[in-house]
């Protein structure tokens, strides 16, 4: 044990060193938040903290969750906590949480009454450990969106399309006038993304609680699942062959120029969209659940704070998650970063078009997904997520081939 | 073993630590390779299962297979291109100091500013291509970066373009320490100068190309910086590499068991290799000096 913290202490060390803990108001606040839309909604959140007298010391992390998680979890076992960080919340921060190392929120949460005004109420359950709360979400994020761009449409010369099967017929179109059917990032989690997306869409909400929350190996190797695949087949032939585009954000960037007819991203992009000056249903669009199934889930970020031993920065750290959970501060924050507040009595009419659909969306219990996240740990998203990019990039597997091994993943997941 | 107890003394907190660091922390890796440890070391112990799933695993086999195109490519062209290099600047020419510099220069810069001077490079919409086809051939097209049968070979250039400077300036010693009345016998007997550099020169640097042997084995066994700036890995997974593997998986995925057999069975290939080698070069050496001392 003892070895192995100064092993990972090493790994945190290259990171960057913990500056000015001394003042006890300062607090160090680590995210990978850093396109255009996202930076906009963290100053939210600076601003807010640094007009309640503390000091907000922004530790942005490039690179996406996927480098960022890493370097945070290593200082944090390291002995080098941050104030705060960003996380997904579900299993990510799970055993950080059960070995003691993250601060226990829940008298805050029950002074403040989180349980009365979260909504919905899952995504303060997987902030809880043993029943207590350790984290505090701040927004709500969804998957399942399409994004496509009117523009791009027109000058093909179709009409936009209303799903994904309309999407697959005009692409022959876009193609013709050299605009790109299908945008998408290299990284590995967009294409893992992109397919539980499309298992909604293609496949129904009902499937996909088969194949990633019952782990049904009947469904999973079964016929319906195999049309999913079929589908996420005809997508990778809708990209381009010759994508050298690795960010989310520059491939969502194609769809705001037109480059690109679509994105199939999370909400997330809807932030890009805005920075972009562009308003929904003018210059671009959204359809919820590939335009098939208006099934959203919710995943979102949440804010763990790690232990510490100096009682004015847990003082703080409290602070800021009263903060990060207020009203005014929800509505400024979410209308930034293009999710949904997770407080149900906040007003937004400020919202635009598309938060509006899913806001709409989520008022029926029934299409609520619980996210992946929160359904398997990083290891199997992470090897669901090679299996998903390498299938993505080498067009000589088959579906049939891809869909088997998903099956193995699954039936060893933990 | 009490001559020179002084500088033994001396050298025994060094000691300490190599001991404590590798044979320890790969003891340690080993340990835990055989567990289901997660993000934190546990001690409950699943056997082989950890190996079992890295041997079934695409993305290893994958990894597997790039590090030795990498490393045969590397080992190949490093070592014939800067002997070469090295051969023509021993030609007593002009600027030597000038052409070494520049030859030398890449080696300053770090993997990942390699990586990423590269993928300009090799970008499709800014970089060579781009200029090939500003040139009037519209219709070059080089898609080295997004082919998903070819990006390891980008990987390979960029190494190559960084590190053979390097070799170029070890072998550039090698040659300027072999005597010159060596040379002076040669040209008596009549032998062209390439003979005298294959069959005399070469194998008098023997020492040199050891050293040089190793250093490029040892950038081969870690190459993971290279890869993560140029390609992540992509397109899909076509370019991963063993080290990348092992971090993903301690790191980025919390399956610090996962991870550690990756290491382990990385730690097993070098050592596979380097025992009879060991072996070979000191016991030669030991059999050599005896009828000497006899």
């Amino acid at each position: 044990m003892r070895v192995s913290s100064r092993i990972t202490a090493i790994a945190g060390a290259i990171s960057m060193s913990l500056v000015g803990l001394a003042q006890a108001t300062d607090l160090e606040v680590t995210h990978w938040w850093t396109s255009g839309g996202e930076a906009a909604a963290v100053k939210q959140f600076a601003d807010a903290f640094n007009k309640g007298g503390d000091n907000w010391i922004d530790g942005a992390i490039a690179g996406s969750g996927g480098v960022a998680r890493p370097v945070i979890i290593s200082r944090i076992l390291g002995g080098e906590p941050m104030g705060a960080t960003q996380l997904n919340h579900g299993r990510q921060a799970e055993e950080l949480v059960e070995a003691g190392l993250m601060l226990d929120l829940t008298e805050l949460a029950d002074k403040e009454g989180w349980r009365d005004f979260v909504r919905p109420s899952k995504l303060l359950d997987s902030c809880t450990v043993d029943g207590k709360i350790y984290c505090a979400p701040v927004n709500i994020h969804s998957w399942q969106w399409m994004w496509t761009s009117l523009d791009a449409f027109k000058k093909a010369g179709v009409d936009a399309p209303k799903d994904w099967y309309e999407f697959v017929k005009a692409a022959p179109k876009l193609r013709e006038a050299g605009i790109i059917p299908l945008a998408i990032g290299g990284q590995a989690w967009q294409s893992g993304g992109m397919f539980g997306v499309m298992t909604v869409g293609i496949g129904g909400a009902d499937l996909w609680k088969a194949v990633n929350v019952e782990k049904n190996m009947d469904v999973v190797r079964g016929p319906e699942f195999a049309k999913v695949w079929q589908a996420f087949s005809e997508a990778r032939d809708l990209a381009d062959p010759n994508n050298s585009i690795q960010n989310w954000n520059d491939a969502t960037n194609q769809v705001i120029t037109a480059k690109a007819g679509a994105q199939i991203m999370g909400d997330w992009a809807q932030g890009e969209f805005s920075v972009a000056g562009q308003t929904a249903g003018v210059e671009y669009d959204c359809l919820p659940g590939l335009g098939i199934a208006p099934v959203l889930d919710t995943a979102g970020d949440a804010f763990y704070f790690p232990k510490n031993d100096d009682p004015d920065v847990t003082a703080a750290q409290l602070r800021m998650a009263s903060m990060m959970l207020s009203k005014e501060v929800q509505v400024a924050f979410n209308l930034k970063k293009g999710s949904l507040p997770v407080r149900a009595d906040v007003d937004i009419t400020a919202a635009n078009g598309c938060m509006k659909k899913g806001l709409e969306i989520l008022k029926n219990a029934d299409n609520i997904l619980p996210s992946g996240d929160q359904t398997f740990n990083s290891d199997t998203i992470g090897q669901l997520e090679d299996l998903s990019t390498e299938f993505w990039s080498d067009k000589s597997i088959t579906p049939e081939e891809a869909q088997s091994r998903y099956a193995e993943i699954i039936e060893s997941a933990q | 073993m009490f001559r020179n107890l002084h500088s033994k003394i001396a050298a025994l907190p060094m000691i300490a630590t190599a001991l404590f660091i590798f044979v320890g922390c790969s003891l340690w890796s080993v340990f835990y390779s055989f567990t289901s440890s997660r993000s934190l070391p546990v001690e409950k112990f699943v056997g082989f299962d950890q190996y079992i799933r890295l041997f079934k695993s695409s993305r290893w086999a994958i990894s597997i297979e790039n590090v030795a195109i990498y490393g045969v490519c590397s080992l190949v062209f490093s070592l014939s291109v800067g002997f070469l290099l090295a051969v023509f600047l021993d030609q007593k020419i002009r600027f030597e100091n000038t052409f070494r510099t520049i030859f030398l220069y890449p080696f300053a810069l770090s993997f990942i500013v390699t990586g990423l001077v590269w993928q300009w490079i090799l970008n499709q919409n800014f970089g060579i291509q781009k200029v090939i086809q500003d040139l009037g051939f519209e219709g070059f097209e080089l898609n080295i970066l997004s082919n998903r049968d070819y990006a390891i070979y980008a990987i390979v250039v960029a190494g190559l373009w960084q590190g053979t400077g390097l070799v170029m300036a070890l072998m550039l010693a090698g040659l300027r320490g072999i005597d010159e009345d060596i040379w002076k016998a040669a040209r008596v007997d009549g032998i062209p100068a390439w003979r005298t550099y294959l069959f005399i020169v070469i194998p008098m640097m023997r020492p040199v190309f050891v050293t040089t042997l190793v250093l490029i084995a040892a950038g081969i066994v870690k190459v993971y910086d290279l890869v993560v700036a140029l390609t992540g890995g992509g397109p899909g997974v076509s370019s991963e590499v063993p080290a990348k593997y092992v971090y993903d998986y301690m790191f980025g995925r919390g399956s610090l068991g996962q991870g550690l057999a990756a290491s382990t069975v990385m730690l097993t290939t070098v050592l596979i290799i380097l025992i009879p080698w060991g072996y070979m070069e000191f016991g030669e050496r030991r059999e050599k000096k005896k009828p000497a001392s006899e």
